[in-house]
């Protein structure tokens, strides 16, 4: 697939914003100045990024408790995310969603979801609206491993199928859901083979490669643009944190860690963009150092910005 | 006896039932090595293994109908659901099959069943994982709704509970689990239905459950200062609720506060002070007054979350209000 050089610094630029975004997290939860559950994304940004590069704006998303990386991906503003990360009235929720339930409508983002597997159905909505409107825009499912085994992700993928709606199904198989391995929650091994039981395509894709998660995802949107249906598409990728900080892990080797954080998708991406000619050394450091500077400005932002005021707690319970 | 966190009492009370009882075993999400997600079943995979602590995909119906099933079949399945809020997803299994299956079957099913699920704010957990439900369960006859506030209680009522021939829905408080008190070490019971008295007082009656028993207890002593003395009682249960307790305490002081963090409105509250009014109203010199959540989801950031939850204070000016 030929894209052009913008697209491909764009999804490098995601990549790491993504990344400098989690590990100023990383460290700010480090320091006791996040409250709440804080679950990084580090590791798996190739998957956000190849999915949210194959959308529009106008598209939507439906996303997880892992959420970071997926709301970044579709467009999220960095300062509104950090000011709600960090419990601020100038946050995304006005500090009362908190990093678990970030959303911009606005942006198709549905909203991170503290329910696992409560994604699904609602993405099932998301597109069908669209269905409903003809207004060809298309739904995109984020969920894990753990979150196939909920019945509202089976639901979801049956309901999408009989309907034939214009849905994006992306596994991110990270081999845990907490501390369960995918081995002892699911006798299959690809979670792509359940989209034979719904007759739509599976395909297992390597998470890690951003193009490859792009170009299985603009095959799936294509389709369901064209009215024919959702697809299942499964990227086996790992994270590199616990599964939330302060999670101690020691349900998994230090071994497999570091054969995933050997296959870290940011360098194996930048050297194909340098080896190409797409992207200098130099252009490439440049995009770092900005990203950085950016973080430190939504940091900046969040932390100048004020505590939500108690008054505010009624508001926004209805309409 | 000795000093035990509320969380090592719980888990002592399932390791010493798991040993008694061989039908009884745990299931749940990371209930195994991992040892939940709070610490409740640690070290009880390696004494009992896989066989009786059972890791569960992530499937909340499937772990609540599952425990129903296998506890109608003859076994006492304790099943942990990481936070209340995933009830949700298991409703059905709960309400309409693990809370009827007797009656409708004309008595022919037993479903000695635990559902153990920690609930309440105070953590920055958001409007998802900080709930407190018991109103639901209390709503649903057929099931029983524990809610143990101190260590040496939560331990005999989770025996209890395991021992119960009805689904028992057991509601820990998660600020709750590193709050120690004394718990004696051998195993026994405490009776589901029957409150007690934490603090005796003869000026107004402050019915609490849960965390909410601390905030009472703390109340007290500020009112003390003011002249008041004020009776905590906890129920401990909500259903089979202890309404004997409540009705004596209401005729030797005259005056009732309800204390819960549940929402207020349509909250365990309701019941106790309609129960007040039907039965002491002759007794009582003041209208019943109820401190709870405010009408709204739980809040994330932490002021909002602090003004959210029901405190001491909230409970001292619903006194002075009365007395
Ligand atoms: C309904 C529900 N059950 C359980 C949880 C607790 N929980 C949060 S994340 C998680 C694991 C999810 O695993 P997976 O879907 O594979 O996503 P990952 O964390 O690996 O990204 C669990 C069990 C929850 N939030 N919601």
């Amino acid at each position: 697939m030929a894209l052009s050089k913008k697209t491909l610094i764009h999804m490098y630029e995601t990549m790491n914003r993504i990344r400098l975004f989690e590990q100023k997290l990383q460290e700010f939860f480090a320091a006791g100045e996040i409250p709440g559950f804080v679950h990084l994304y580090l590791g798996e940004e190739a998957v956000a990024t190849g999915a949210c590069s194959a959308l529009t704006d106008a598209d939507m998303i439906t996303s997880t408790h892992r959420g970071h990386g997926h709301l970044l991906a579709k467009g999220g503003d960095l300062k509104l995310m950090m000011a709600e990360i960090f419990g601020r009235s100038t946050g995304y929720c006005k500090g009362k969603g908190g990093s678990m339930h970030i959303a911009d409508l606005d942006l198709g983002i549905l909203g991170a979801n503290g329910i696992v597997g409560g994604g699904g159905p609602l993405a099932v909505g998301a597109a069908l609206a669209a269905k409903y409107k003809k207004s060809k825009e298309v739904a995109l499912c984020f969920f894990g491993d753990g979150a196939s085994n909920q019945g509202t992700t089976q639901e979801s993928l049956n309901m999408a199928s009989a309907w034939k709606l214009p849905l994006v199904f992306v596994n991110e198989n990270n081999g845990y859901g907490i501390s369960c391995p995918q081995c002892k929650s699911m006798a299959v091994v690809d979670i792509a083979d359940r989209a034979a039981a719904y007759d739509m395509p599976g395909v297992v894709v390597d998470g890690n490669d951003v193009l490859a998660v792009y170009e299985a995802v603009t095959e799936a949107v294509k389709r369901a643009r064209k009215g024919e249906g959702p697809s299942l598409i499964e990227c086996k990728t790992y994270r590199w944190r616990g599964h939330f900080e302060g999670d101690a892990c020691t349900y998994r080797c230090t071994e497999e860690l570091e054969e995933w954080m050997a296959k870290d998708p940011i360098p194996r991406f930048e050297a194909k963009l340098l080896e190409s000619k797409t992207l200098s050394r130099k252009e490439a450091d440049k995009i770092k150092e900005r990203i950085a500077g950016d973080i430190d400005d939504a940091v900046n932002f969040a932390k100048e910005s004020p505590m939500p005021l108690t008054p505010a707690l009624m508001d926004d319970v209805y309409a | 006896m000795s000093e035990k966190t509320y969380l090592q009492a719980l888990n002592e009370a399932l390791r010493q039932e798991m040993e008694r009882d061989e039908n009884v075993f745990i299931l749940g999400e990371d209930v195994g090595r991992f040892g939940g997600c709070f610490g409740v079943t640690q070290g009880l995979f390696d004494q009992f293994g896989e066989e009786r602590v059972m890791d569960t995909p992530i499937t909340e119906s499937a772990i609540v109908g599952a425990a129903s099933g296998a506890a109608a079949a003859g076994l006492r399945p304790v099943a942990e659901l990481m936070f209340v809020d995933f009830i949700g997803v298991a409703m059905d299994q709960l309400f309409n099959q693990a809370a009827k299956m007797r009656f409708m079957f004309g008595g022919k099913a037993t479903v000695p069943m635990t559902l153990r699920m920690p609930q309440g704010a105070g953590i920055g957990a958001a409007a998802q994982h900080s709930q407190s439900l018991e109103s639901w369960f209390m709503n649903i006859p057929g099931l029983k709704v524990v809610i143990p506030s101190t260590p040496r209680d939560a331990k005999g009522l989770l025996v209890s509970a395991i021992r119960d021939d009805n689904p028992v829905v057991f509601l820990e408080h998660k600020l709750l689990y590193g709050v120690s008190g004394e718990v004696p070490d051998e195993s026994y019971s405490i009776e589901l239905g029957k409150g007690e008295i934490k603090r005796e007082g003869t000026d107004v009656t402050i019915v609490a459950t849960s965390q909410m028993v601390y905030s009472a207890l703390e109340a007290a002593e500020k009112l003390k200062a003011d002249g008041i003395e004020a009776e905590v009682v906890d129920p401990r249960c909500l259903q089979p609720l202890d309404k004997d307790i409540i009705l004596d305490s209401v005729k030797k002081t005259h005056a009732l506060v309800v204390a819960h963090e549940a929402v207020q409105y349509s909250g365990p509250g309701a019941e106790i002070a309609a129960m007040a009014a039907e039965e002491a109203l002759d007794y009582l010199d003041a209208p019943v007054k109820r401190v709870g959540a405010p009408f709204c989801p739980v809040p994330f950031s932490p002021p909002l979350e602090q003004f959210y939850i029901p405190g001491a204070d909230n409970i001292v000016e619903a006194v002075k209000s009365i007395r």
